[in-house]
């Protein structure tokens, strides 16, 4: 099988993203915290991105941030997913009022756009990592609890289901072991389209100043401890907003070529 | 009674239950959320007599539910409280902003709705070919990009490599609408890229769609050129599709309008309302929070209205 140039670069970009989270302790040259040099310094030797607003290295701390911003990304979409999926499928095996009001539910929350509820919780809740990935995954889930559905609701009617049924499986073995093979591959592009929404908007929320407190900082973050210097023409909040495109970017590729793959798969369902 | 007004007239009951229950989610959702106002106002260094006290003034002893109905019953009425913060009356403090916010969101309606329509049929006119690739690549990069990074993008290059405009955006009392409209142009432009890849690409969906139809073919074969066709046989069966495309934007554009405003310093509602999240201001947010879904759910019901409108089998039943 050959893979699509777009595919090949979207894999790359997408690996190293999640390598230098991964060893983000190993990579960055200079600490988050301390100033390492003036104060919006230029791109340099030492300092390949140049510094920040406080004389803080920027390459080190995009490498930090990045760790932040992907983690919560990760926690908050693998959450949405494991929730969202679980109720869908049980939404679609169990029909009736359950369906009903979940369903009706997942309307109500739907109805108000994501950022506004993100900001009303967050006006009373705490603001630390768990309080985030759990809005952020919560809120998401009710999109992943509408494809899931959709999709077992194809599934629970197949011949195999029934026989599963039949034979007087348990709803959970029907679910996991009959449902979710069959909508795994639908649900793995899903996936990556929540991922890049989860990046987006801890983001904007970091952005906000209602994201990722100090010390600790993410990409949103960045571009808004930065921001004033662009109207002196210093291009240091550009570097996190760069990063942010690109990882989206990457990750769309990644996820545009795995829904390819499966709609053609199926005769060009499920695009 | 007419098919068409039963059906409009459900749906605006049902997006008013919606709303109704959307205020109940505010305002008793978060009251249901660990957290306590008056130890909000006060910080944790209050002594439990000024807590009792505060609780009092602000009613907070009464059950959730009478406050519920209370608060609901004033904001039908016009009045929304006042700021815990400041003591200002929220409704005041509402109104001039929300113009601002209405104001800014037309201006970048107004290019972004007639710009996306004829991007969208330039590339429905060339499916496949180029023009139709660099529409739909350009149009996906924009949509990778969250508002407030393609806003900074466009700072970049419109104050610094090409100084044409100021980097905030400054409206107050007094100025002439030209003033306002040169003050607003950068927030507008970035409104219109992020809105403009969405209404673009559903746009050029909405007439392939209509385009596989048999009389598209009829006109084809008749020897009409592919943008008559489009212009006269597609576009005007499309018109339903594409409106009720272009009113779920706007109401997507109120969301982008947050953002943008926090990235200008433009002093309106989305401003207002992140300011006063991160003071913990809960009636603010909650009164600011219910606008917004309100005209959010007010934009879908418009959309669906118009679409069961625009739909001749049900204007003219058999």
């Amino acid at each position: 099988m050959k893979l699509p140039f777009s595919a090949v670069l979207g894999i790359f970009l997408t690996s190293s993203f999640l390598f230098m989270a991964v060893f983000a302790q190993f990579l960055a040259p200079y600490s988050i915290s301390d100033p390492s040099g003036g104060v919006w310094e230029g791109p340099s030797a030492t300092h390949w991105l140049g510094t920040d607003t406080i004389g803080r290295d920027i390459f080190s701390r995009l490498i930090y941030g990045g760790q932040i911003t992907i983690f919560v990304a990760l926690a908050s979409s693998t959450l949405a997913f494991s929730l969202g999926a679980f109720l869908g499928f049980m939404a679609a095996v169990k029909g009736g009022w359950v369906e009903q009001v979940m369903s009706r539910l997942v309307d109500l929350v739907m109805a108000i756009p994501s950022l506004i509820v993100a900001l009303v919780i967050l006006s009373v809740l705490p603001l630390n990592l768990t309080v985030l990935i759990l809005v952020i995954g919560l809120l998401d889930s009710t999109r992943v609890y509408r494809l899931s559905r959709a999709v077992a609701m194809d599934i629970a009617v197949m011949d195999y289901v029934e026989a599963a049924k039949l034979r007087g499986e348990r709803q959970t073995w029907i679910i996991f072991r009959e449902i979710l093979p069959n909508a795994l591959s639908p649900l793995v592009a899903e996936f990556g389209l929540r991922f890049i929404f989860a990046v987006l908007f801890i983001s904007t929320l970091s952005f906000l100043g209602l994201g990722i407190q100090p010390p600790l900082t993410d990409w949103g973050g960045m571009v808004k401890e930065n921001k004033d210097g662009l109207v002196y023409g210093k291009s240091a909040a550009l570097m996190p907003a760069l990063a942010i495109a690109a990882l989206a970017i990457s990750v769309n590729l990644v996820a545009d070529w795995i829904l390819s793959r499966t709609s053609s798969l199926k005769g060009g369902r499920g695009g | 009674m007419h098919p068409v007004l039963k059906l409009v007239v459900q749906r605006i009951a049902l997006g008013l239950i919606l709303l109704l229950a959307v205020s109940a989610v505010i305002f008793l959702g978060i009251e249901a959320l660990p957290g306590d106002t008056a130890q909000a106002i006060l910080g944790q260094g209050a002594t439990e007599v000024s807590l009792a006290n505060l609780r009092e003034k602000l009613g907070l002893n009464e059950p959730a539910i009478t406050r519920y109905f209370a608060w609901l019953w004033a904001a039908l009425h016009g009045d929304l409280g006042v700021a815990l913060t400041n003591g200002i009356d929220i409704s005041t403090a509402i109104g001039q902003r929300f113009g601002n916010t209405l104001f800014l969101a037309s201006c970048a309606a107004a290019i972004a709705v007639p710009l996306a329509i004829i991007l969208g049929l330039v590339a429905a006119r060339y499916n496949g070919r180029w023009p139709d690739k660099l529409i739909s690549g350009i149009t996906l990069t924009t949509i990778s990009l969250p508002e407030f990074v393609a806003a900074y993008f466009v700072i970049f290059l419109l104050t610094q490599v090409f100084p044409i405009f100021q980097p905030v955006a400054m409206v107050f009392p007094g100025m002439t609408f030209w003033e306002r409209l040169h003050a607003v142009a950068l927030p507008v432009i970035v409104l219109v890229m992020v809105v403009l890849a969405h209404m673009m690409r559903m746009t050029r969906a909405a007439i392939l769609n209509v385009m596989q139809s048999a009389y598209i073919e009829t006109a084809e074969l008749k020897g009409l050129s592919p943008m008559q066709v489009i212009w006269k046989h597609a576009f005007p069966n499309a018109i339903a599709p594409i409106v009720s495309v272009v009113i779920l934007n706007l109401a997507y554009l109120v969301v982008g309008v947050v953002v943008v405003e926090v990235v200008f310093s433009y002093n309106a509602l989305g401003q207002y309302l992140v300011d006063h999240v991160t003071k913990r201001d809960l009636p603010v947010v909650q009164a600011v929070g219910m606008i917004f879904a309100a005209v959010y759910i007010g934009l879908n019901i418009l959309a669906d209205v118009i679409t069961i409108i625009a739909n001749p089998r049900l204007r003219h039943p058999k």
